[in-house]
Protein backbone atom coordinates (compact mmCIF):
# COMPACT_ATOMS: atom_id res chain seq x y z
CA UNK A 1 0.00 0.00 0.00
CA UNK A 2 1.33 3.42 -0.86
CA UNK A 3 0.86 6.03 1.78
CA UNK A 4 0.72 9.61 0.70
CA UNK A 5 2.11 11.75 3.46
CA UNK A 6 1.60 15.48 3.63
CA UNK A 7 4.99 15.93 5.19
CA UNK A 8 8.37 14.97 3.77
CA UNK A 9 9.71 11.79 5.33
CA UNK A 10 12.64 13.58 7.00
CA UNK A 11 10.38 16.07 8.75
CA UNK A 12 8.07 13.31 9.90
CA UNK A 13 10.98 11.39 11.41
CA UNK A 14 12.23 14.48 13.23
CA UNK A 15 8.80 15.14 14.67
CA UNK A 16 8.49 11.51 15.79
CA UNK A 17 11.90 11.73 17.44
CA UNK A 18 10.92 14.89 19.31
CA UNK A 19 7.56 13.56 20.44
CA UNK A 20 9.00 10.27 21.59
CA UNK A 21 11.92 11.85 23.44
CA UNK A 22 12.27 11.25 27.18
CA UNK A 23 13.39 14.84 27.56
CA UNK A 24 10.62 16.46 25.58
CA UNK A 25 10.82 19.57 27.79
CA UNK A 26 14.41 20.11 26.66
CA UNK A 27 13.41 19.96 23.00
CA UNK A 28 10.74 22.59 23.77
CA UNK A 29 13.28 24.71 25.58
CA UNK A 30 15.81 24.54 22.75
CA UNK A 31 13.05 25.38 20.28
CA UNK A 32 13.45 28.89 21.77
CA UNK A 33 17.04 29.21 20.55
CA UNK A 34 17.06 31.22 17.32
CA UNK A 35 19.35 30.99 14.34
CA UNK A 36 21.50 34.15 14.58
CA UNK A 37 21.29 34.77 10.82
CA UNK A 38 17.59 34.13 10.36
CA UNK A 39 16.27 35.15 13.77
CA UNK A 40 12.65 34.17 13.04
CA UNK A 41 13.70 30.51 12.86
CA UNK A 42 14.60 28.39 15.84
CA UNK A 43 17.31 25.76 15.57
CA UNK A 44 14.46 23.23 15.63
CA UNK A 45 12.66 24.94 12.72
CA UNK A 46 15.83 24.93 10.67
CA UNK A 47 16.71 21.33 11.42
CA UNK A 48 20.02 22.18 13.04
CA UNK A 49 18.94 20.61 16.35
CA UNK A 50 19.48 16.92 15.86
CA UNK A 51 19.30 15.24 19.23
CA UNK A 52 18.94 15.93 22.95
CA UNK A 53 19.89 13.34 25.55
CA UNK A 54 20.14 13.30 29.34
CA UNK A 55 22.64 11.15 31.16
CA UNK A 56 22.19 11.76 34.88
CA UNK A 57 22.78 15.50 35.35
CA UNK A 58 24.57 15.78 32.06
CA UNK A 59 22.81 17.08 28.94
CA UNK A 60 24.19 16.16 25.54
CA UNK A 61 22.91 18.24 22.61
CA UNK A 62 23.75 17.29 19.02
CA UNK A 63 23.63 19.90 16.28
CA UNK A 64 24.53 19.84 12.60
CA UNK A 65 25.82 22.63 10.33
CA UNK A 66 23.71 23.72 7.35
CA UNK A 67 26.73 24.63 5.19
CA UNK A 68 30.38 23.65 5.69
CA UNK A 69 31.38 27.19 6.45
CA UNK A 70 28.29 28.19 8.43
CA UNK A 71 29.79 30.85 10.71
CA UNK A 72 26.80 30.67 13.05
CA UNK A 73 27.70 27.31 14.59
CA UNK A 74 29.86 28.75 17.38
CA UNK A 75 27.18 31.26 18.33
CA UNK A 76 24.52 28.57 18.26
CA UNK A 77 26.63 26.37 20.54
CA UNK A 78 27.00 29.25 23.01
CA UNK A 79 23.28 30.05 22.82
CA UNK A 80 22.31 26.41 23.48
CA UNK A 81 24.54 26.30 26.55
CA UNK A 82 23.20 29.66 27.78
CA UNK A 83 19.57 28.60 27.30
CA UNK A 84 20.10 25.40 29.27
CA UNK A 85 22.12 27.15 32.00
CA UNK A 86 19.36 29.72 32.44
CA UNK A 87 17.06 26.81 33.23
CA UNK A 88 19.34 25.21 35.77
CA UNK A 89 21.23 22.74 33.58
CA UNK A 90 24.91 23.39 34.25
CA UNK A 91 26.51 20.29 32.81
CA UNK A 92 25.99 20.64 29.07
CA UNK A 93 27.92 19.31 26.12
CA UNK A 94 27.18 20.37 22.55
CA UNK A 95 28.39 18.01 19.87
CA UNK A 96 28.53 18.73 16.13
CA UNK A 97 27.55 15.83 13.92
CA UNK A 98 28.22 15.96 10.18
CA UNK A 99 26.50 12.79 9.00
CA UNK A 100 23.94 12.53 7.54
CA UNK A 101 24.48 15.90 5.87
CA UNK A 102 21.88 18.57 6.63
CA UNK A 103 19.13 18.95 4.06
CA UNK A 104 16.68 21.82 3.63
CA UNK A 105 13.98 19.10 3.70
CA UNK A 106 14.45 19.03 7.47
CA UNK A 107 13.01 22.47 7.89
CA UNK A 108 9.74 22.35 9.83
CA UNK A 109 6.43 23.43 8.23
CA UNK A 110 6.17 26.29 10.78
CA UNK A 111 9.72 27.25 9.77
CA UNK A 112 8.69 27.54 6.12
CA UNK A 113 5.74 29.74 7.02
CA UNK A 114 7.81 31.94 9.29
CA UNK A 115 10.45 32.31 6.60
CA UNK A 116 7.89 33.47 4.03
CA UNK A 117 6.39 35.99 6.44
CA UNK A 118 9.87 37.28 7.16
CA UNK A 119 10.39 38.02 3.44
CA UNK A 120 12.51 34.99 2.52
CA UNK A 121 11.18 32.48 -0.01
CA UNK A 122 11.48 28.96 1.47
CA UNK A 123 13.16 26.17 -0.58
CA UNK A 124 9.93 24.75 -2.03
CA UNK A 125 8.88 28.10 -3.51
CA UNK A 126 11.05 27.50 -6.59
CA UNK A 127 11.23 24.65 -9.10
CA UNK A 128 14.84 23.53 -9.32
CA UNK A 129 16.54 23.43 -12.71
CA UNK A 130 17.58 20.17 -14.42
CA UNK A 131 20.86 20.08 -12.46
CA UNK A 132 18.98 20.31 -9.18
CA UNK A 133 20.23 23.84 -8.58
CA UNK A 134 18.52 27.17 -7.94
CA UNK A 135 16.70 28.21 -11.15
CA UNK A 136 17.36 31.56 -12.82
CA UNK A 137 13.71 32.64 -12.52
CA UNK A 138 10.25 32.03 -11.06
CA UNK A 139 10.91 31.64 -7.35
CA UNK A 140 7.70 32.86 -5.74
CA UNK A 141 7.92 36.40 -4.39
CA UNK A 142 7.26 36.33 -0.61
CA UNK A 143 5.91 39.90 -0.77
CA UNK A 144 3.26 39.72 -3.50
CA UNK A 145 3.14 36.02 -4.42
CA UNK A 146 4.11 36.57 -8.05
CA UNK A 147 6.10 33.94 -9.93
CA UNK A 148 7.32 36.54 -12.36
CA UNK A 149 10.74 36.90 -10.74
CA UNK A 150 14.37 36.55 -11.73
CA UNK A 151 17.55 35.50 -10.00
CA UNK A 152 20.00 38.35 -9.46
CA UNK A 153 22.71 36.37 -7.71
CA UNK A 154 23.37 32.73 -7.00
CA UNK A 155 25.03 33.66 -3.73
CA UNK A 156 23.08 35.81 -1.32
CA UNK A 157 23.74 37.50 2.00
CA UNK A 158 24.61 34.12 3.54
CA UNK A 159 25.71 30.80 2.05
CA UNK A 160 22.22 29.33 2.39
CA UNK A 161 20.48 32.00 0.28
CA UNK A 162 20.28 33.24 -3.32
CA UNK A 163 19.08 36.71 -4.31
CA UNK A 164 16.00 37.27 -6.50
CA UNK A 165 14.02 40.27 -7.67
CA UNK A 166 10.28 40.39 -8.36
CA UNK A 167 9.34 41.81 -11.78
CA UNK A 168 5.84 42.72 -10.55
CA UNK A 169 6.37 44.48 -7.23
CA UNK A 170 10.09 45.17 -7.93
CA UNK A 171 11.13 44.08 -4.44
CA UNK A 172 14.35 42.11 -4.11
CA UNK A 173 14.14 39.05 -1.87
CA UNK A 174 16.25 36.20 -0.53
CA UNK A 175 15.50 32.63 -1.56
CA UNK A 176 16.52 29.91 0.88
CA UNK A 177 18.37 27.41 -1.33
CA UNK A 178 17.35 23.82 -1.52
CA UNK A 179 20.22 21.53 -0.66
CA UNK B 1 42.04 1.37 13.19
CA UNK B 2 45.66 0.16 13.01
CA UNK B 3 48.42 2.61 13.89
CA UNK B 4 49.67 2.72 10.30
CA UNK B 5 46.21 3.46 8.92
CA UNK B 6 45.61 6.04 11.62
CA UNK B 7 48.86 7.88 10.91
CA UNK B 8 48.14 7.82 7.18
CA UNK B 9 44.58 9.06 7.68
CA UNK B 10 45.89 11.91 9.83
CA UNK B 11 48.27 12.85 7.01
CA UNK B 12 45.49 12.54 4.42
CA UNK B 13 42.99 14.67 6.38
CA UNK B 14 45.72 17.29 6.85
CA UNK B 15 46.44 17.36 3.11
CA UNK B 16 42.79 17.80 2.24
CA UNK B 17 42.44 20.47 4.92
CA UNK B 18 45.51 22.27 3.53
CA UNK B 19 44.05 22.27 0.01
CA UNK B 20 40.82 23.77 1.33
CA UNK B 21 42.24 26.42 3.61
CA UNK B 22 44.80 27.65 1.07
CA UNK B 23 42.29 27.88 -1.76
CA UNK B 24 39.70 29.39 0.61
CA UNK B 25 42.18 32.05 1.64
CA UNK B 26 43.10 32.85 -1.96
CA UNK B 27 39.43 33.25 -2.86
CA UNK B 28 38.84 35.44 0.18
CA UNK B 29 41.49 37.86 -1.12
CA UNK B 30 38.88 38.94 -3.69
CA UNK B 31 36.43 40.12 -1.04
CA UNK B 32 35.85 43.86 -1.53
CA UNK B 33 37.67 43.71 -4.90
CA UNK B 34 34.96 41.89 -6.87
CA UNK B 35 33.89 43.45 -10.19
CA UNK B 36 30.39 44.09 -8.81
CA UNK B 37 28.54 43.57 -5.57
CA UNK B 38 26.93 40.19 -6.31
CA UNK B 39 30.22 38.77 -7.51
CA UNK B 40 31.92 40.07 -4.41
CA UNK B 41 29.37 38.28 -2.25
CA UNK B 42 29.72 35.12 -4.31
CA UNK B 43 33.47 35.11 -3.67
CA UNK B 44 32.87 35.49 0.05
CA UNK B 45 30.41 32.60 0.01
CA UNK B 46 32.68 30.24 -1.89
CA UNK B 47 35.64 31.13 0.34
CA UNK B 48 33.52 30.34 3.38
CA UNK B 49 32.59 26.92 1.99
CA UNK B 50 36.26 26.05 1.57
CA UNK B 51 37.32 27.40 4.95
CA UNK B 52 34.44 25.49 6.55
CA UNK B 53 35.61 22.34 4.81
CA UNK B 54 39.16 22.94 6.03
CA UNK B 55 37.87 23.27 9.58
CA UNK B 56 36.17 19.88 9.35
CA UNK B 57 39.28 18.18 7.96
CA UNK B 58 41.51 19.82 10.59
CA UNK B 59 39.14 19.00 13.41
CA UNK B 60 39.30 15.38 12.33
CA UNK B 61 43.10 15.53 11.98
CA UNK B 62 43.35 16.94 15.51
CA UNK B 63 41.11 14.16 16.80
CA UNK B 64 43.33 11.53 15.17
CA UNK B 65 46.53 13.21 16.38
CA UNK B 66 45.13 13.29 19.93
CA UNK B 67 48.09 15.31 21.17
CA UNK B 68 46.30 18.40 22.43
CA UNK B 69 46.40 20.26 19.12
CA UNK B 70 43.24 21.86 17.75
CA UNK B 71 42.10 22.81 14.26
CA UNK B 72 43.69 26.24 14.82
CA UNK B 73 47.10 24.71 15.44
CA UNK B 74 46.89 22.97 12.09
CA UNK B 75 45.93 26.15 10.25
CA UNK B 76 48.01 28.73 12.07
CA UNK B 77 51.00 27.05 13.66
CA UNK B 78 52.55 25.19 10.75
CA UNK B 79 55.09 26.73 8.37
CA UNK B 80 54.98 26.50 4.59
CA UNK B 81 57.32 23.48 4.63
CA UNK B 82 54.80 21.68 6.80
CA UNK B 83 51.87 22.48 4.52
CA UNK B 84 50.90 19.70 2.11
CA UNK B 85 48.51 21.47 -0.25
CA UNK B 86 48.54 21.16 -4.03
CA UNK B 87 50.50 23.98 -5.64
CA UNK B 88 47.54 25.01 -7.79
CA UNK B 89 45.71 26.20 -4.66
CA UNK B 90 48.49 28.54 -3.49
CA UNK B 91 49.05 30.46 -6.73
CA UNK B 92 48.39 34.18 -6.19
CA UNK B 93 44.94 35.41 -7.15
CA UNK B 94 46.20 37.12 -10.32
CA UNK B 95 43.58 38.86 -12.42
CA UNK B 96 39.92 37.89 -12.47
CA UNK B 97 40.37 35.47 -15.38
CA UNK B 98 43.27 33.75 -13.63
CA UNK B 99 41.25 33.19 -10.46
CA UNK B 100 38.24 31.89 -12.37
CA UNK B 101 40.33 29.46 -14.43
CA UNK B 102 42.01 28.13 -11.28
CA UNK B 103 38.54 27.83 -9.73
CA UNK B 104 37.26 25.89 -12.73
CA UNK B 105 40.20 23.46 -12.50
CA UNK B 106 39.56 23.00 -8.78
CA UNK B 107 35.77 22.76 -9.11
CA UNK B 108 35.94 20.07 -11.79
CA UNK B 109 38.47 18.24 -9.61
CA UNK B 110 36.18 18.28 -6.57
CA UNK B 111 33.20 17.35 -8.73
CA UNK B 112 35.08 14.10 -9.38
CA UNK B 113 36.88 13.61 -6.05
CA UNK B 114 34.06 14.22 -3.57
CA UNK B 115 31.60 11.55 -4.82
CA UNK B 116 34.50 9.07 -4.54
CA UNK B 117 35.36 10.27 -1.05
CA UNK B 118 31.70 9.85 -0.12
CA UNK B 119 32.28 6.10 -0.63
CA UNK B 120 35.18 6.12 1.85
CA UNK B 121 35.07 3.52 4.60
CA UNK B 122 36.11 6.32 6.94
CA UNK B 123 32.80 7.76 8.19
CA UNK B 124 34.11 11.24 8.95
CA UNK B 125 35.78 11.70 5.57
CA UNK B 126 32.61 10.47 3.92
CA UNK B 127 30.47 12.92 5.92
CA UNK B 128 32.71 15.86 5.00
CA UNK B 129 32.47 14.85 1.33
CA UNK B 130 28.67 14.69 1.57
CA UNK B 131 28.56 18.32 2.68
CA UNK B 132 30.92 19.41 -0.07
CA UNK B 133 29.16 17.75 -3.00
CA UNK B 134 26.15 20.06 -3.14
CA UNK B 135 28.27 23.16 -2.55
CA UNK B 136 30.59 22.15 -5.38
CA UNK B 137 27.68 22.01 -7.83
CA UNK B 138 27.10 25.70 -7.20
CA UNK B 139 30.80 26.51 -7.37
CA UNK B 140 31.21 24.75 -10.69
CA UNK B 141 28.20 26.41 -12.26
CA UNK B 142 29.69 29.78 -11.40
CA UNK B 143 33.29 29.16 -12.52
CA UNK B 144 32.10 27.43 -15.69
CA UNK B 145 29.81 30.36 -16.55
CA UNK B 146 32.63 32.82 -15.99
CA UNK B 147 35.16 30.92 -18.08
CA UNK B 148 32.61 30.68 -20.93
CA UNK B 149 31.82 34.36 -20.64
CA UNK B 150 35.44 35.49 -20.48
CA UNK B 151 36.81 33.04 -23.05
CA UNK B 152 34.06 33.74 -25.52
CA UNK B 153 33.94 37.43 -24.62
CA UNK B 154 36.03 40.37 -25.83
CA UNK B 155 39.43 40.10 -27.43
CA UNK B 156 40.99 41.25 -24.15
CA UNK B 157 39.07 38.83 -21.92
CA UNK B 158 39.80 35.95 -24.30
CA UNK B 159 43.51 36.78 -24.31
CA UNK B 160 43.71 36.95 -20.53
CA UNK B 161 41.74 33.76 -20.01
CA UNK B 162 43.90 31.80 -22.46
CA UNK B 163 46.99 33.17 -20.74
CA UNK B 164 45.63 31.95 -17.38
CA UNK B 165 44.86 28.49 -18.79
CA UNK B 166 48.38 28.20 -20.19
CA UNK B 167 49.99 29.50 -16.99
CA UNK B 168 48.06 27.14 -14.68
CA UNK B 169 48.00 23.99 -16.79
CA UNK B 170 51.38 22.74 -15.56
CA UNK B 171 50.15 22.85 -11.97
CA UNK B 172 47.22 20.52 -12.62
CA UNK B 173 49.20 17.28 -13.14
CA UNK B 174 50.08 17.06 -9.47
CA UNK B 175 46.39 16.74 -8.59
CA UNK B 176 46.39 13.18 -9.91
CA UNK B 177 49.59 11.91 -8.26
CA UNK B 178 49.43 9.10 -5.76
CA UNK B 179 52.16 8.40 -3.21
CA UNK B 180 52.64 5.48 -0.81
CA UNK B 181 50.50 7.01 1.90
CA UNK B 182 47.51 7.64 -0.33
CA UNK B 183 47.92 4.33 -2.15
CA UNK B 184 47.81 2.45 1.14
CA UNK B 185 44.67 4.33 2.14
CA UNK B 186 43.10 3.83 -1.28
CA UNK B 187 43.76 0.08 -1.02
CA UNK B 188 42.05 0.15 2.37
CA UNK B 189 39.01 1.87 0.84
CA UNK B 190 39.65 5.11 2.73
CA UNK B 191 41.32 7.51 0.28
CA UNK B 192 40.37 8.37 -3.28
CA UNK B 193 42.61 6.98 -6.01
CA UNK B 194 42.95 10.31 -7.81
CA UNK B 195 45.11 8.81 -10.58
CA UNK B 196 41.93 7.22 -11.94
CA UNK B 197 40.18 10.59 -12.26
CA UNK B 198 42.62 12.21 -14.61
CA UNK B 199 40.95 11.20 -17.88
CA UNK B 200 37.52 12.35 -16.71
CA UNK B 201 38.95 15.67 -15.48
CA UNK B 202 40.73 16.26 -18.78
CA UNK B 203 37.55 15.55 -20.73
CA UNK B 204 35.31 17.80 -18.63
CA UNK B 205 37.79 20.69 -18.62
CA UNK B 206 38.55 20.33 -22.33
CA UNK B 207 34.83 20.43 -23.21
CA UNK B 208 34.36 23.65 -21.24
CA UNK B 209 37.52 25.30 -22.60
CA UNK B 210 36.55 24.38 -26.16
CA UNK B 211 33.05 25.76 -25.69
CA UNK B 212 34.70 28.94 -24.40
CA UNK B 213 36.70 29.11 -27.69
CA UNK B 214 39.90 28.52 -25.72
CA UNK B 215 42.74 26.19 -26.66
CA UNK B 216 43.42 23.17 -24.48
CA UNK B 217 47.17 23.23 -23.76
CA UNK B 218 49.54 20.37 -24.57
CA UNK B 219 50.99 18.60 -21.54
CA UNK B 220 54.42 20.14 -22.03
CA UNK B 221 55.56 20.88 -18.49
CA UNK B 222 54.57 20.01 -14.93
CA UNK B 223 55.44 21.37 -11.50
CA UNK B 224 55.14 19.14 -8.46
CA UNK B 225 56.03 19.26 -4.79
CA UNK B 226 53.06 20.42 -2.72
CA UNK B 227 52.34 17.03 -1.17
CA UNK B 228 55.94 16.76 0.06
CA UNK B 229 56.09 20.32 1.38
CA UNK B 230 58.09 21.85 -1.48
CA UNK B 231 56.09 24.93 -2.36
CA UNK B 232 56.35 27.94 -4.62
CA UNK B 233 57.47 31.14 -2.92
CA UNK B 234 53.83 32.26 -2.88
CA UNK B 235 52.69 30.07 -0.01
CA UNK B 236 55.12 31.55 2.52
CA UNK B 237 53.86 35.06 1.81
CA UNK B 238 50.26 33.94 2.01
CA UNK B 239 50.73 32.15 5.33
CA UNK B 240 52.53 35.14 6.81
CA UNK B 241 49.42 37.19 6.27
CA UNK B 242 47.00 34.43 7.22
CA UNK B 243 48.80 33.51 10.44
CA UNK B 244 50.04 36.83 11.78
CA UNK B 245 47.13 37.66 14.09
CA UNK B 246 47.03 34.21 15.62
CA UNK B 247 50.78 34.08 16.14
CA UNK B 248 50.99 37.62 17.51
CA UNK B 249 48.38 36.91 20.19
CA UNK B 250 48.91 33.31 21.26
CA UNK B 251 45.90 31.79 22.98
CA UNK B 252 43.84 34.97 22.63
CA UNK B 253 40.07 34.52 23.04
CA UNK B 254 37.31 36.99 22.32
ZN1 LIG C 1 6.58 40.66 -5.74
Amino acid sequence: MNEISLMPEEQYRRLQQRNAAEVKELWDLLDQVKDPEVPVLSIWDLGILRDVERDGDRILVTITPTYSGCPAMNTITDDVIAALKANGYDDVEVKTKLSPAWSSEWMSPEGRRKLRNYGIAPPEDAELDEDGLTPDAHAQCPHCGSRNTRRISEFGSTACKALFQCNDCNEPFDYFKKI
Amino acid sequence: MSDAIKAATLEYATRLGDDSVVLGHRISEWVSYGPFLEEDIAYGNVALDYIGRARMFYTYAAELANDGRTEDDFAYMRSDREYRNLLLMEMPKGDFAYSQVRQLFADVYYTLVLPELLQSKDETLSAIAAKGIKETKYHLRRSRDWVLRLGDGTEESHKRTQKAVDALWGYTHEMFDMDETEQMLADAGIAVDVSKLRTAWHKMVSDILTEATLTVPEDGWAVRGGRTGYHTENLGHMLTEMQIVHRSHPGCQW
